[in-house]
């Protein structure tokens, strides 16, 4: 054995007995090391191989504008599910980078980068890992246990908005991004990829993108393909199937079958029926002050008794819903679930 | 693993963090780090947490303090995150010896963990009863194998101990006070609660089952050996809780719970009701779940010991003035609401007890007639609940 290939090995076995189960195995110290980019780190020009795309639903993380891309290891495809999700290979990485310009009324100018997570599939499954930026941005480095920044900017009327942004640590990661024990990606699912996205040659619709780049494997004919709307858009559908997105991307990573939140039995996945299980004159379990002294979930026609409503406008870590992600209330995304809490019967 | 290596990394680590000087990410960095076997120690002190401190995917942890009294996490602070601690999809963690104080949420939440202790560890609400105080103190759900003693829960709005939906339970030697429940027994299977002092909270012991949960049919569950005494603070759970419909004044209560054997209990001066055996419909919620019962059944009440003092019951609640009503400063100590589930023969057998009076509410034939307090046709008769095996006088847990 060579001098280079023992020290390849030693340190092969040091870090699995300093890191052994513990998952920083896994991750580079820092985003850099990864070398997703060209050029100016911060400026997020993608090398071949690292494939932008965005989501028809997006969780709301305190209004922070989001790039996301996705790496698949060299030859490898994702296998389409008949359940609409894919199957990634070993080796696949999402990137997300969370961002502010300073002011909304100019989305592009003076942009503040974040963080950036990773969510890599290991072969210890999935795993997410919150990469912080620094003043200069200029790097981002993994911080296991979180991080808090002091972020503020002037939003859509001019007015400013200070808060303490929270990056998860690596457990709220999976805290999310759960189902039956295994960590799971959320947004890379076919009804939340079925749209346009703006490449560089031109728009066009991500899945037929991707099948264009040999990155899917079975993907049915795309007419035949479901497409959650785009809450934001007022003319992406109904107002009961944009507070059913809105609810499913905010919520239903928590409350459906084989996520924590399932113990209430208020499950709010895009696909529940049972209005019972929807929160429709269900008592609260569990809640707490959470149920800020009202008696259901949802009272139809009757936002300001509904729960929902309530844990929604919250911004009491004991009281508000979602539990983690944001320091402010969606306001928009309020007022399109009072609508249509307002328009049942 | 290199022992050496291991002691070299964690001294680095030990070192890194003394400068470092934040507990919060101290600890919950060695949550993440932590390995099989390891111990991760709350230094004695007054610490306080702003953010939830999280554990997940971890197996045979112990987290230690050194005195529930000396080892104190206090989330007066907290501004993340709706629980003190949360401990999520592990095995075998063992809490020992600290204290989580004044959470925002729920104080320490433990989801789908298989193994886990609690001893010696209190949940507290430093302020007193408040509404404004978390839901559950010591909570395990959807847990197996859980043990919890020689812990403290005071001050929750729902339940000090909580246990819901799990399997394979001993909550024993804890005390619970100044809750709106002392210790709750909530769609579980399999438990054994005894030698606990549930006192001074708005009811002491619950046993519930309620619909639309993942687990349903609470079964075998064993209330023994315990001193309920004193339950008779105010209801201040916030409206639309279930507990909040507990009446101010409760020992125990039984609520569309299967299979409960309530024995030895001392249970002693609740001023409402010293037991009470309901079904779901008195919480005059709308049931759509058609694979939950709401009736009680299999309910074994004997040898437990009452006494009340002469007094008035809660006047706060329709059924306190009701029982006002009708007995005045002297109510019954074992309540049933009469329901009885049409499918079943082993409804509900009292035997043996010590100066137990019962009534049966009867609610189904004749409720509305409690409203005079002239017509006296609801059952006191004990024997129509008599049961078909004889419990042993010298009964002692299964």
């Amino acid at each position: 054995m060579n001098y280079l290939s023992r020290r390849v090995l030693s340190t092969l076995i040091l870090s699995t007995c300093i890191f052994g189960e513990n998952p920083l195995k896994y991750a580079k110290p820092k985003l850099s090391d990864y070398g997703f980019f060209v050029g100016n780190m911060a400026d997020h020009v993608p090398k071949a191989g690292v494939i932008p795309y965005d989501v028809s639903a997006q969780l709301f993380s305190d209004y922070a504008l989001k790039s996301r891309f996705i790496v698949l290891p060299k030859g490898e495809k994702l296998d389409y599910q008949p359940d609409g999700t894919f199957d990634f290979p070993i080796g696949s990485t999402l990137i997300k980078t969370f961002y502010y310009p300073a002011d909304f009324r100019q989305l592009t100018n003076n942009i503040r980068l974040i963080e950036t997570r990773l969510l890599i599939h290991t072969p210890d499954g999935w795993l997410g890992f919150p990469y912080v930026w620094n003043e200069k941005q200029t790097e981002a480095v993994l911080e296991i246990a979180g991080e808090r920044v002091e972020s503020s900017f002037l939003n859509e009327n001019g007015e400013q908005v200070s808060f303490n942004y929270s990056v998860p640590n690596f457990n709220q990661c999976k805290g999310c991004h759960v189902n039956q024990n295994k960590m799971i990606p959320i947004g890379p699912k076919v009804r939340l990829l079925n749209h346009d996205f703006y490449y560089q040659d031109g728009a066009m619709n991500q899945l037929e993108k991707w099948t264009a780049l040999e990155m899917i494997n079975g993907l049915p004919d795309l007419s035949s393909l479901p497409h959650t709307p785009d809450y934001s858009n007022l003319s992406d559908g109904s107002i009961a199937g944009r507070a059913r997105s809105w609810i499913d991307i905010n919520c239903a990573h928590c409350h459906r079958l084989g996520a924590p939140g399932e113990t209430s039995g208020l499950l709010l996945n895009i696909e529940e029926t049972n209005l019972t299980k929807l929160g429709v004159f269900k008592p609260p379990v569990a809640a707490g002050r959470g149920s800020g002294n009202r008696l259901h979930t949802i009272v139809p026609g009757k936002p300001n008794e509904s729960i929902m409503i309530y844990r929604m406008e919250s911004r009491d870590p004991g009281i508000m819903m979602p539990e983690l992600g944001r320091k402010l209330v969606d306001k928009e995304g309020v007022e399109l679930v009072r609508a249509w809490i307002k328009n049942m019967k | 693993m290199n022992h050496s290596v291991k002691t070299a990394s964690t001294i680095l680590f030990f070192i890194s963090t003394l400068f470092s000087g934040n507990i919060e990410k101290e600890l919950q960095t060695q949550f993440i780090l932590a390995e099989p076997g390891d111990t991760v120690l709350i230094p004695e002190g007054f610490h306080s947490i702003k953010g939830t401190l999280s554990i997940e995917g971890k197996r045979n942890l112990v987290i230690r303090g050194v005195g529930m009294n000396k080892s104190i996490l206090s989330f007066a602070n907290q501004d993340e995150g709706a629980q003190g601690i949360s401990i999520t999809n592990s095995s075998n963690i063992i809490l020992e010896d600290f204290s989580v104080r004044d959470s925002k949420g729920d104080a320490i939440k433990v989801q789908y963990v298989d193994g886990i202790v609690f001893r010696g560890v209190t949940a507290e609400w430093t302020g007193g009863p408040d509404p404004m105080n978390g839901a559950y103190g010591l909570y395990p759900v959807q847990c197996t194998n859980v043990l919890i003693e020689f812990s403290v829960a005071i001050g929750a709005s729902d339940a000090g101990i909580y246990v819901g939906q799990s399997k394979d339970i001993v909550v024993r030697n804890s005390i619970a006070y100044h809750n709106v429940a002392g210790i709750e027994i909530e769609n579980s299977i399999n438990a054994e609660v005894y030698d606990n002092d549930a006192i001074l909270n708005t009811g002491g012991i619950l046993v519930f089952d309620l619909p639309d949960l993942v687990q349903k049919k609470g079964q075998n569950v064993h209330i023994y050996r315990n001193l309920i005494e004193e339950n008779n603070i105010d209801n201040f759970a916030p409206p639309g809780n279930i507990v909040g419909k507990v009446l101010p004044g409760t020992g125990i209560m039984v609520l569309a719970a299967h299979n409960v054997h309530i024995y030895e209990n001392t249970i002693r001066n609740n001023k409402s009701v010293g037991t009470g055996v309901v079904s779901y419909f008195i919480t005059e919620e709308v049931l759509t779940d058609t694979s939950y019962n709401p009736y009680t059944s299999d309910i074994h009440i004997y040898q437990n010991s009452y006494e009340r003092e002469i007094g008035l019951p809660t006047l706060n609640y329709e059924i306190g003035q009701l029982l006002a009503i009708k007995y005045g400063r002297t109510t019954p100590d074992i309540i049933y609401d009469g329901m009885q589930d049409p499918g079943v023969t082993s409804g509900l057998c009292i035997q043996n007890n010590t100066k137990a009076d019962f009534t049966n509410l009867d609610i189904e034939h004749n409720f509305e007639k409690w409203y005079s307090p002239f017509i006296s046709n609801f059952s006191e008769d004990k024997t129509i609940h008599s049961c078909q095996i004889q419990h042993s006088i010298a009964s002692n847990s299964n």
